[in-house]
């Protein structure tokens, strides 16, 4: 059984759908400037489901009016990168929250591979566990 | 970028459905949709450029070359709109400005109406002003500088990005001075992002003028040069007027003559601020109200008593005592 048959790395919002357009986009950074939520733009070449902390692009950006700043930094970052993960996440730094409200995939590289799940054989019949990328056996940098 | 091979539920093709959705959404106010208007008329009933017109003549004293070029935009706006309706096409203008003039001719003022009113009028879609200076822009060392003022321009993206004393940004007396590389990124965004952004440079006359010598390709990027007049004495007795109305104050008999008075001889004065003086001088006045008020301990003092300014507290000043 397949269970992503796509081949589609889904993390994040949205990613069941198909890629959001820049208009898409944009709305989505207006209705999280609209809460309040500060934007910021990363990227990774390592997609693992563990690898919660990508790259920032720039600083989280703070006291935005409007999405047109946002999408300035997620154009350039997919100039920098054009074949990496982009995500934007908006930080909800209301008392008590103080952490990412939102987080979508923006730009995806051509080919993903996808992850395969390795099993160890360990003593009598127990197995072990454990997820890896196909991209991540080359060095960073050159995996997509 | 590979597309899903599955479908959305209740979506019949997803991408053409949703883009359309979205376009419209993310168009801003000025809607390049046929309202059906035919006629200048039509057109300003549907929007509010006469009202911000109206306002504008009512809150602003003296300003004829401010406002005949607001008056232009908005009539852009409006025959942009006709334009629109009949199918012909029409690039948003760009609206970039400097304002120049001498001390307290308003030039902050109307850069903070400037945003309200661009905003009305459906040329900038948030309408925020984001007011800096040198310091906001530029950065202390190597590589400090860029970030910093994509910060800034960030912030002001869908707004008016409003620079005083823009002078001070290039320096030529040290050639390894950061203020160069702001001008270049300031530059870079207002021509690829005017749709975006709207920057208003200010600062006084002959300053400006240096700036604008040694960067002629700020002076060609901004479209609207706009150079605030000097107040006559009578616009400023006006501002005067409406100053103490905000501040529920009034002039009691013989104090406008008296106030008139000191604007004569105080617009020979060197240092003279147009409406920062007039300012100046009504808070001083002001301050002799109440120290005269403050004298008379035992007398009960009633509504009127408080909100006049006499002739005497006019009179008081150090204006009239050199004569």
């Amino acid at each position: 059984m397949m269970t992503n048959p796509t081949g589609r790395l889904t993390q994040g919002q949205f990613s069941f759908l198909p890629d959001l357009t820049d208009a898409e986009i944009t709305l989505q950074i207006e209705y999280g400037l609209k809460k309040g939520y500060a934007w910021s733009v990363e990227y990774t070449d390592d997609p693992h489901p563990r690898n919660t902390y990508w790259e920032m692009f720039g600083m989280p950006m703070f006291d935005l009016k409007d999405a047109a700043g946002v999408m300035m930094e997620v154009k350039n970052c997919r100039k920098a990168f054009p074949n990496h993960y982009i995500r934007l996440m908006a930080f909800d730094s209301t008392r008590g929250v103080e952490s990412i409200a939102m987080s979508f995939i923006v730009n995806r590289p051509k080919d993903e591979p996808g992850f395969m799940l390795e099993r160890q054989e360990m003593q009598g019949r127990s197995l072990r566990y454990t997820t890896r990328g196909y991209g991540a056996d080359k060095p960073e940098g050159k995996r997509y | 970028m590979s597309a899903p091979s599955y479908s959305i539920p209740g979506v019949v093709s997803a991408a053409p459905a949703g883009q359309a959705d979205t376009d419209a959404a993310v168009a801003p106010s000025m809607a390049m949709v046929d309202s059906g208007a035919r006629s200048v008329a039509q057109v300003l009933a549907q929007s509010q450029v006469e009202d911000v017109l109206a306002e504008l003549d009512r809150d602003l004293v003296g300003l004829a070359p401010v406002k005949a070029r607001i008056r232009d935009i908005a009539a852009l706006l409006v025959i942009d709109k006709l334009r629109i309706n009949l199918g012909l096409t029409s690039q948003a203008p760009s609206l970039h400005m400097s304002f120049t003039g001498n001390p307290g001719t308003g030039k902050t003022t109307v850069a903070m109406r400037m945003a309200q009113i661009l905003h009305r009028l459906g040329y900038v879609r948030k309408g925020h002003l984001v007011a800096v200076t040198r310091d906001d822009l530029v950065g202390q060392y190597i590589g400090h500088t860029a970030p910093k003022t994509k910060e800034v321009l960030k912030k002001a993206m869908g707004g008016v990005l409003f620079i005083d004393e823009a002078y001070y940004l290039y320096r030529p007396e040290n050639e390894r001075d950061y203020g160069q590389e702001a001008i270049e990124i300031l530059l870079q965004v207002m021509e690829n992002q005017r749709d975006d952004l709207v920057v208003i440079l200010a600062g006084y006359k002959d300053r400006m003028d240096t700036f604008f010598q040694s960067n002629p390709g700020m002076s060609s990027r901004i479209a609207h040069h706009l150079d605030f007049p000097d107040y006559s004495v009578g616009e400023l007795m006006q501002i005067a007027q409406k100053m103490l109305g905000q501040q529920n104050y009034r002039f009691g008999p013989g104090a406008a003559e008296a106030f008139q008075k000191y604007l004569d001889l105080r617009v020979l004065q060197p240092h003279f601020a147009n409406a920062r003086s007039v300012r100046n001088a009504l808070d001083r006045a002001r301050l002799r109200q109440a120290s005269r008020l403050f004298e008379d301990r035992e007398r009960e003092l009633n509504k009127d008593d408080l909100t006049t300014i006499e002739a005497q507290d006019i009179l008081a000043s150090r204006l009239f005592k050199t004569e």
